[in-house]
C-alpha cells in the first residue's frame, strides 16, 4: 500500500516499504520530553502510543483541541429538537388530543421526552464521532504487526514516525528518537511480516 | 517514617530499579489504604503493583481457567433464571390474574420489583459519571463492575413493565406508532414519559459501558495475539476441535476493540467523548428516576401524590445501587485472588460513607412526608401514612385501627434508616463483614420501600368497600427470583469473559503514570513522597 509522500520511498534492506521508524521510552516524564523534541522538529505524521491517556501529552505532542463537542452539541440540541417537533406534531396535529382538559398545544408535558432524545442523539454522537474522527473501526494497521508494538497494551510507550513525513528521513528520524532517549529504535515494514505466515496450522 | 508507600516502590519497579523489600503495612492503616494523615494521598492500588501486574491480575481472570466455584456458581444461577422465565412464559399464557393482584391493588410486586432494579442500576452511572466529574480518582477499581451491574440491573427492571401490560404482544404500543384507530400514544403521560426514559438509560449505559471497555478488549486482542506469536500450537478450545482459544480470543475481542491501537491522537478524542458522556450521564441518571417517582407523584392517591417523590427517589436509588455494589464486590473481593490490592478498605470505606450520607438524605424523607402530611391538613394523607404504614397493632388499643402493612414499613425503617448508622464508627466502617451485612438490609429495605409505596398506598384508596389486602402468588415470587438470578447470572458470566476493571483508567491513576512523576534516584530521602498528580 502505497503512502501519499512527497519524499523517497524507503524501504527495508529486504526491499519491504517501510511504514515508519518506532522507539521506547521508559518513564512517561521521558516520553512527554521525547514528543515534545519531535514535535519542534517540525513532524507532522507521527503519534504516541500509551497504555493509558496520559495527562498533558497531547499539548506536547501539539494537537489541537477536538471539535468533537462542538458537533456532539450540535446533533444533541437537533435531536432535542426532532423530538419535541415528534410529541408536537401526533398531539396537536395529526390527531389533537385533549389529556387533562389541556389544550393541545400545551408544551410543558414534551420537556422529559425532548430532555432524553436529546441526551440519547448527543450519546451516540459521542461514541460514533469519537470512532469516525479516530478513523476507527479499522482492525487493520502496520503497527499491530509489530511484535514489540503488542506491549503497548500494557504498560510500553512509544513513539512512532511515519514513513509518509515530508520530513522523515531514516537517519535522521532515527537519531532524533535516539538522542530523545529513546531506545529499541527499529523499522516498521508495511507488508506482513513472513513469521506471520509460518507455522500457524494452516 | 520509613515504611516506603506502595506507589513509589512500584514506580521504581518500572524505572527498571531494584524492587525495594515490601514493608509489611502499617497496621493503623488496614491494608495499606487507611491513610488519615491530611496532605499524604492514599494509594488506590496496593502490593507495589506496577502497570504490568495491573494488566495480568485483570486479564488473568479472563484468561486463566475459572475458579472451581464459578461454573457450579452459574449453573445455580442460571437454574433460577430459567425457572423464572418459565413463569414468566406461563403468564404470558394465562394471564396476570396468576399474580396475586386484586380490584385495589392492580400494582403490586411488578412495579416494586421494577422500580427496585432501575434504583440499583444508578449507581453504576453515578459512579461513572457524577464521580468522573468530581475527580474522584477511587472510582477507578470499581466503576466497570458497576457499570456492568448497572446494564444488568436495567435488563431486569424492564421486563416487569414489558410482562405486566397483560398483554404482552401489545408493548409495542409503548413506542411512538400509531394504534389501529390512528391515535398515537399519549405524550402526557408520566408512562411514556418512563419508557423513553428507562430505554435511553439503558441504551446510553450500554454505550458508556462498551466505549469504557474499547482500550481493555484491545489489551486482551494483544496479549492473546502475542500468545499466538509465541506458540501458535496453544490451547484448543475442545480437545479434539483444532481452534486455538487465543485464536478465538483475538478474532472476538479485535473485533470489539475495533482496531484500538492506544494512540495519544486517539486517546485525545475519546477522553473529550468520555468526559462529555460524563457530563450528559448526570443530568440523565437524575432524570431517570425523577421521571420513576412522576409515575406515582403525578397522580391523585394520597401516599403518591408527594412533590418530594423526585429527591427522594434519587437518593434512594443511589443508596440501594452502592449497596448492591458492596454486595457484589465484597465476595469478588475474597474469591478473586489479588483483587484485594486493587479495591482497597479505603474503596470500601468511601462507599460506606455514600451509603451512610444517602440513607440519611432517604431518612429525612420519610419523615418529610409526615411532617407534610400533617402540615397540608390533608386528612387522606394523614390517614394513608399513619392507617396504611406506620402504627403496628401493640402501639394502638384493643380494638382499634391499626396499619396492616406495619410490618413493611418498618423493615423498611429498620434497614435503610437505622442499619446504615453504623457506618458512623470507623471500625465497623472499614470492616469488609460489616458493610456486607449492612448492604444486604438496605438492599431488603430498599425493596420493602418500594412495596410500601406502592401496595400499601393501593390497597386502602377511597372507598372502604373496595378495600383489599395484596398477597403474592407463587408466580409472584418465582419471577422477582428469577429476575435476581438472570441479575447473577449476568454479572458472573461478565466477570468470567470481560475486563472487571478498567485497565487503562486504573493505570492512569497510578502514580508513575503522571509525566511529573520522577523515580527517587536511590531511594534514600524520597521514602514517602507520593507523587504527583
Amino acid at each position: 500500500m502505497a503512502r501519499h509522500s512527497s519524499g523517497p520511498i524507503y524501504t527495508t534492506e529486504a526491499g519491504v516499504p517501510v511504514y515508519g521508524i518506532i522507539a521506547e521510552y521508559t518513564t512517561p516524564a521521558d516520553l512527554y520530553r521525547a514528543a515534545e523534541m519531535v514535535r519542534d522538529a517540525g513532524y507532522s505524521r507521527w503519534d504516541v502510543y500509551t497504555p493509558f491517556p496520559i495527562h498533558g501529552l497531547d499539548e506536547a505532542m501539539g494537537i489541537r483541541r477536538t471539535r468533537l463537542p462542538v458537533l456532539i452539541a450540535c446533533i444533541g440540541l437537533t435531536g432535542a429538537g426532532l423530538g419535541f417537533l415528534m410529541q408536537y406534531w401526533m398531539t396537536a396535529v395529526d390527531y389533537k388530543m385533549v389529556v387533562q382538559g389541556k389544550d393541545p398545544t400545551s408544551w410543558e408535558a414534551y420537556i422529559p421526552i425532548t430532555f432524553e432524545l436529546g441526551i440519547l442523539s448527543a450519546a451516540f454522537t459521542a461514541i460514533l464521532g469519537m470512532l469516525a474522527f479516530n478513523k476507527l473501526p479499522m482492525w487493520n494497521n502496520p503497527l499491530l504487526r509489530k511484535d514489540r508494538f503488542l506491549r503497548c497494551s500494557d504498560d510500553r510507550l512509544m513513539i512512532c514516525i511515519e514513513a509518509s513525513d515530508e520530513r522523515f528521513d531514516q537517519e535522521k528520524t532515527r537519531h532524533l528518537l535516539e538522542a530523545a532517549g529513546g531506545t529499541n529504535v527499529d523499522l516498521v515494514e508495511e507488508e506482513p511480516e513472513k513469521v506471520k505466515t509460518e507455522g500457524t496450522g494452516h | 517514617m520509613s515504611v516506603m508507600h506502595p506507589d513509589e516502590a512500584s514506580a521504581r519497579r518500572l524505572a527498571g530499579l531494584a524492587a525495594a523489600p515490601s514493608a509489611p503495612p502499617d497496621p493503623s492503616h488496614g491494608d495499606g489504604s487507611l491513610v488519615d494523615e491530611p496532605g499524604k494521598r492514599a494509594p488506590l492500588v496496593l502490593g507495589n503493583r506496577s502497570f504490568g501486574d495491573v494488566t495480568n491480575i485483570v486479564c488473568g481472570y479472563i484468561e486463566n481457567k475459572p475458579a472451581r466455584w464459578w461454573l457450579p456458581a452459574v449453573m445455580f444461577t442460571g437454574s433460577i433464571a430459567g425457572l423464572g422465565g418459565l413463569f414468566i412464559g406461563y403468564l404470558v399464557i394465562t394471564g396476570i390474574g396468576t399474580w396475586g393482584l386484586n380490584n385495589q391493588v392492580d400494582w403490586a410486586w411488578d412495579i416494586t420489583n421494577f422500580v427496585f432494579w432501575i434504583g440499583i442500576g444508578h449507581a453504576g452511572t453515578l459512579i461513572s459519571a457524577i464521580l468522573c466529574l468530581l475527580k474522584q480518582k477511587w472510582r477507578t477499581a470499581i466503576n466497570r463492575s458497576a457499570e456492568a451491574m448497572t446494564i444488568f440491573a436495567v435488563i431486569c427492571a424492564a421486563t416487569f413493565p414489558g410482562i405486566h401490560i397483560g398483554r404482552q404482544w401489545m408493548a409495542w404500543m409503548l413506542f411512538p406508532i400509531p394504534n389501529a384507530n390512528a391515535i398515537w400514544p399519549n405524550f402526557r403521560s408520566p408512562l411514556l414519559w418512563d419508557v423513553f426514559a428507562v430505554s435511553t438509560y439503558g441504551t446510553v449505559s450500554l454505550l458508556f459501558w462498551y466505549m469504557g471497555m474499547i482500550p481493555d478488549m484491545a489489551t486482551l486482542r494483544d496479549r492473546a495475539d502475542a500468545r499466538m506469536r509465541r506458540n501458535p500450537n496453544g490451547a484448543t478450545i475442545l480437545p479434539f476441535v483444532p481452534i486455538r482459544i487465543d485464536r478465538v480470543r483475538t478474532f472476538i475481542y479485535g473485533f470489539l476493540a475495533l482496531g484500538w491501537r492506544f494512540s495519544a491522537r486517539h486517546w485525545h478524542r475519546y477522553e473529550a467523548a468520555y468526559l462529555v458522556l460524563a457530563g450528559i450521564s448526570t443530568p440523565l441518571v437524575l432524570s431517570v428516576h425523577s421521571i420513576v417517582s412522576f409515575d406515582f407523584a403525578t397522580s391523585i392517591l394520597p401516599g403518591w401524590h408527594t412533590t418530594i417523590f423526585p429527591p427522594y427517589f434519587v437518593a434512594g436509588a443511589i443508596f440501594g445501587g452502592f449497596a448492591m455494589v458492596l454486595l457484589l464486590l465484597i465476595p469478588f473481593r475474597v474469591l478473586f485472588p489479588y483483587m484485594r490490592d486493587l479495591i482497597t478498605l479505603r474503596h470500601l470505606e468511601n462507599m460506606s460513607k455514600i451509603v451512610l450520607a444517602t440513607g440519611m438524605m432517604v431518612g429525612f424523607a420519610y419523615g418529610m412526608e409526615f411532617f407534610i402530611a400533617w402540615y397540608s391538613g390533608s386528612k387522606y394523607e394523614q390517614e394513608a401514612f399513619l392507617y396504611n404504614r406506620l402504627l403496628p397493632p401493640f402501639f394502638v388499643g384493643e380494638g382499634e385501627r391499626f396499619a396492616p402493612y406495619w410490618w413493611a414499613y418498618w423493615s423498611m425503617i429498620g434497614c435503610n434508616v437505622l442499619s446504615p448508622q453504623v457506618f458512623w464508627f470507623k471500625a465497623l466502617r472499614r470492616n469488609p463483614l460489616v458493610i456486607f451485612i449492612v448492604s444486604f438490609l438496605v438492599t431488603i429495605g430498599m425493596w420493602f420501600e418500594r412495596f410500601v409505596i406502592i401496595v400499601t398506598s393501593l390497597h386502602r384508596a377511597f372507598l372502604p368497600g373496595e378495600w383489599h389486602m395484596f398477597h403474592p402468588t407463587l408466580v409472584d415470587i418465582a419471577i422477582f427470583v428469577g429476575s435476581c438470578g438472570v441479575f447473577l447470572t449476568l454479572f458472573l458470566l461478565f466477570a468470567r469473559y470481560l475486563p472487571m476493571f478498567a485497565i487503562a483508567e486504573l493505570k492512569a491513576v497510578m502514580p508513575q503514570a503522571s509525566p511529573h512523576h520522577h523515580p527517587p534516584e536511590s531511594g534514600s530521602g524520597h521514602g514517602t513522597t507520593t507523587g504527583g498528580h
